[in-house]
């Protein structure tokens, strides 16, 4: 265990405490306890089947553990379903994207903003007014913080299933940031991209993170060494439901149990350069 | 001799009197204090939305701007570069550097870093606008290297957030100096602009030249307004017309529409969202005017082709049927004849069912001129936009005039021609068949290159170094450049241009090079346009992983062979293409084989493709390549292939 600061009660965002994650008999996730700081990019890395995913799914509600809790804002969430953590503040992208393939980008963006819509269906259908003005609000959000964000002003009025698979993953991303959350799940965001996607992906990343309008905390599962140590604040090693170590990159990198288990004994920087 | 009718001519149009007094700057002055609130000066797409700027807006902005670049300490005769998008931000610099004095340079966005290094470097210049984050970085990089820059300017803060040299400083800070200056001097303004003389250096315009290093030409500002007059002349635009900038102002002929022409009639400059985004929003905008070099011609052409392609059965033949009426009709206008009473029906009918709504897809709904020049267009593709009804006229001109000096007009289009001189411009062919050109226009001489002035400039005519003659009806007919006009072994005359535009017209090919020069037969390279070959090769259901890979495809092969025998046919024998190659990769301006208005660069492509050359002219199949490829971000890949050499059937 290295943890190398002191951690203070109130700049932790999220805490995982002794998580355990059984599916039948195989046990998913082994007495997993994960500390996010507000304001950090937190990894978590490790090889196919160590339980990325699962814990991801724990965080944002989708499994419940057999065991142990989740904090966020120090708050017990266990109890609390998907779409409440969702209002919360807690938004994610998914491994395989989860677009709605036949509508448009647009319209998959303001899907993410649902939750900050006050108008109801009544009102809506009428749409004069408060809800006319709601609606204008919104668009300008999306407009001005996320398209303009992401790059993707040309393809706005385009349905997502006819796009290449790297810009599906930006729409995905813009989704969850229509939410306006707090922490940022990012599952495998570069999974599947090719070179000049991963640079693009990586820069959205960091500024919604360093940029002052948005300051999210991210958790980053990713395949990608290269990435990964180049962003993030603090690593968290996983395998097969133990962790292993949970440090600075610059620790991780030299951790001979990680090196053995996961990242081989050659050069880390070795992918993608 | 036309000295008594210059005066006439000078203030019949828009109101204006062009003496040697007349800046720009002053100008812009004049027009937005005429105009002020109540007219739209420009309008960009931003969030989704297409936001107005005002003159009292243009205004302002450039004022500040201006005061700010005194403040940071810009002289009378310093320079001033630009690199960037097309946006309002990139049009106050320059307006701004011009109303301070300062000489502007604009630099194209996708400049490869060497090439930004030179130019800063030979122009001298001291202050950088860039827009944002990219071009901050490009500046950067040769920050320590041109020692005559001073201050890095940018305008987009994305990205922007952890650079902190003192080089650097925002659009916003250099507008908030220029207030602060305002209130020490209140009439800095005025009195900067007051000074300035028509004859004094505006822009210095680096010409992309398919031979050598760029040449810096200087133009003055009475070169720049002389040459809007006379086009505007010719063809006049309304106060209340649309125009849309989205091509780069390190072009002449942008520089042209947008600064010597707009500023004159005060039409509407209208900027895109984003670069991918042009082509939606001209469409969204209907210009009324348009002058774009024959590549977005040749692609709105193929654009259209590869709809065609795409569509039922039924709009084929509509369009088959709209088309063959267009041609017809357009046939009877190139002979200057009348128009069948019968054809004029049926042509009314097929703008309604067709033609209408191509033209609303292209953004040409509205458009009343159409001009192309900088490069040889096809026939093919002039016709095509004929028969659609879009009146298209050929231009000739070259930086060096500050845009054009000769035009086709309206009623009087040969497709062959380039058309009569516009006023005030004398068009003189020497013996050997060089074109000269003399008007109030022509540029005051090469920055720092006194030789090549000299060979240019002689008694006051520019000394083009086109080869050309004029017909009989008066019309200019340009030859290539003198160096492309080709002999076969056997003394045929042919030109590569022609037979490069003419397959160009097949929407298959991107690009092609023609090659025959003292050889005993003519043969071409082919570059295959990947997203509509690539589409084709999906429909066939042909597996294919890279661009390298499809062009290789015997399938793929066969398409193109297809093709060359289309544009084959109604040539001499001498002078069709017997074999061909399909490359490996496009051309690309990045690996210097086009210039970056997309001339192909003959000398540079010939010594770097040797080897498929040889093999043209030899009895291989095969030729084999082993070479690298650079990125725009200056990333190397290697290539290791067997290109394919293909001999055209000999047809009946």
């Amino acid at each position: 265990m290295t943890v190398s600061k002191e951690l203070q009660e109130q700049d932790i965002l999220l805490e995982l405490d002794d998580v355990h994650m059984f599916f039948g008999k195989v046990c998913a996730l082994a007495g997993v306890s994960l500390k996010v700081r507000k304001g950090e990019i937190h990894s978590v890395i490790g090889p196919n089947g160590a339980g990325k995913t699962a814990m991801m799914n724990i965080i944002n509600g989708l499994y419940s553990p057999q065991k142990g809790n989740i904090f966020y804002k120090q708050k017990k969430i266990n109890a609390l379903k998907p779409f409440q953590r969702a209002q919360l503040g807690i938004s994610r992208t998914f491994q395989k994207v989860e677009v709605f393939g036949g509508m448009t980008v647009l319209d998959n963006i303001r899907l993410g903003r649902h939750i900050h819509m006050k108008s109801g269906v009544t009102s809506g259908s009428i749409y004069m007014g408060k809800t006319a003005r709601e609606e204008i609000e919104h668009r300008r959000f999306i407009e001005e913080q996320i398209i303009d964000l992401l790059e993707i002003e040309h393809i706005r009025h385009r349905p997502v299933g006819m796009l290449p698979y790297g810009l599906q993953k930006r729409v995905e991303l813009g989704r969850a940031l229509a939410l306006e959350p707090e922490l940022l799940i990012l599952d495998e965001p570069l999974a599947g991209l090719n070179l000049e996607e991963v640079e693009d992906m990586a820069r959205f990343v960091l500024d919604v993170n360093e940029d002052e309008r948005w300051r999210v905390t991210c958790i980053l599962v990713e395949h990608d060494m290269g990435v990964v140590m180049d962003l993030s604040d603090r690593v968290f090693v996983l395998n097969f439901g133990n962790m292993i170590i949970d440090g600075s990159p610059d620790e991780v990198q030299n951790h001979p149990e990680v090196i053995k288990a996961y990242l081989g004994e050659e050069d880390l920087y070795a992918t993608r350069r | 001799m036309q000295h008594e009718d210059k005066t006439v001519q000078k203030k019949n149009l828009y109101g204006i009197e062009i003496t040697k007094d007349l800046t720009i700057p002053k100008l812009f002055y004049e027009k937005a204090e005429k105009y002020g609130e109540g007219r739209i000066a420009m309008r960009e797409k931003e969030f989704g939305i297409w936001r107005p700027i005002t003159w009292k807006d243009y205004f302002e902005n450039v004022k500040y701007i201006t005061l700010g670049l005194i403040r940071l300490g810009l002289e009378e005769g310093d320079k001033v570069a630009m690199i960037g998008d097309n946006r309002p931000e990139g049009l106050w610099a320059e307006m701004a550097t011009l109303c301070a004095r300062g000489v502007g340079v604009w630099l194209f966005r996708d400049c490869l870093i060497d090439e930004v290094k030179y130019i800063i470097d030979h122009s001298d210049t001291k202050f950088l606008f860039g827009e944002g984050q990219e071009e901050v970085d490009k500046a950067l990089s040769i920050f320590d290297q041109c020692p005559k820059l001073e201050k890095i300017i940018w305008d987009d803060p994305k990205g922007m957030r952890n650079y902190d040299q003192d080089c650097l400083i925002s659009l916003k800070e250099v507008q908030e100096l220029g207030r602060e200056l305002e209130r020490q001097q209140s009439t800095l303004f005025e009195e900067t602009i007051e000074k300035g003389h028509g004859d004094e250096v505006a822009l210095l315009f680096y010409t992309s030249g398919t031979t050598s290093l760029p040449k810096g030409a200087l133009l003055s500002h009475n070169n720049m307004l002389t040459m809007g007059q006379h086009l505007m002349t010719v063809d006049p635009c309304q106060p209340t017309d649309d125009y849309a900038s989205y091509l780069p102002f390190a072009w002449i002929g942008e520089q042209m529409m947008s600064i010597s022409c707009g500023l004159q009639v005060g039409y509407t400059i209208n900027f895109p969202e984003e670069p991918d985004t042009a082509q939606e929003n001209i469409r969204e905008i209907g210009p009324h005017v348009m002058f774009a070099p024959p590549r977005m011609y040749e692609q709105m052409t193929r654009t259209v082709q590869v709809k065609y392609l795409d569509a039922p059965w039924i709009k084929r033949k509509c369009f088959e049927l709209s088309t063959k009426i267009g041609y017809h009709v357009a046939d009877f206008k190139f002979q200057k004849k009348s128009v069948p009473w019968y054809l004029t029906f049926f042509n009314w009918l097929a703008n309604i069912a067709v033609q209408k709504k191509i033209k609303d897809h292209l953004g040409l709904s509205r458009v009343r001129n159409a001009y192309t020049g900088g490069a040889a267009m096809g026939p093919d593709h002039f016709r095509f936009f004929h028969a659609l009804g879009v009146n298209l006229k050929q231009i000739y001109g070259q930086t060096e005039v500050a845009g054009i000096s000769v035009v086709h007009r309206s009623g009087d289009i040969k497709f062959d021609t380039v058309g009569h001189p516009i006023p005030e411009t004398e068009i003189k062919i020497t013996e050997d068949g060089e074109i000269l050109t003399r008007s109030p226009s022509v540029f005051l001489g090469y920055y720092k290159n006194p030789e090549a002035t000299e060979e240019t400039l002689k008694d006051g005519w520019l000394h083009s170094g086109d080869k050309g003659f004029i017909d009989d009806d008066g019309h200019l007919v340009v030859f290539d450049r003198t160096k492309d006009v080709f002999t076969l072994r056997d003394g045929k005359p042919f030109s590569p241009q022609y037979l490069e535009t003419r397959l160009k017209f097949s929407p298959y090919v991107r690009d092609s090079w023609v090659i025959g020069d003292q050889r005993d037969y003519i043969t071409a390279v082919i570059c295959i346009d990947y997203a509509v070959t690539g589409k084709w090769a999906d429909e066939k259901k042909i597996n294919y992983t890279s661009y390298q890979e499809l062009s290789q495809m015997p399938e793929v092969y066969d398409l193109v062979e297809k093709q060359i025998i289309k544009a084959n046919k109604d040539l001499p024998e001498s002078a069709r293409v017997e074999k061909f190659v399909n490359l490996y990769k496009e051309f690309d301006a990045d690996d210097d084989e086009l210039t970056r208005t997309r001339k192909l660069r003959r000398a540079f492509v010939e010594k770097r493709y040797q080897d498929i050359i040889e093999a043209l002219y030899t009895n291989n199949d095969n030729v084999h390549i082993d070479t690298t490829i650079k990125y725009e971000d200056g990333r190397e890949a290697h290539i290791n292939t067997d290109l394919h050499i293909r001999r055209l059937k000999i047809e009946d």
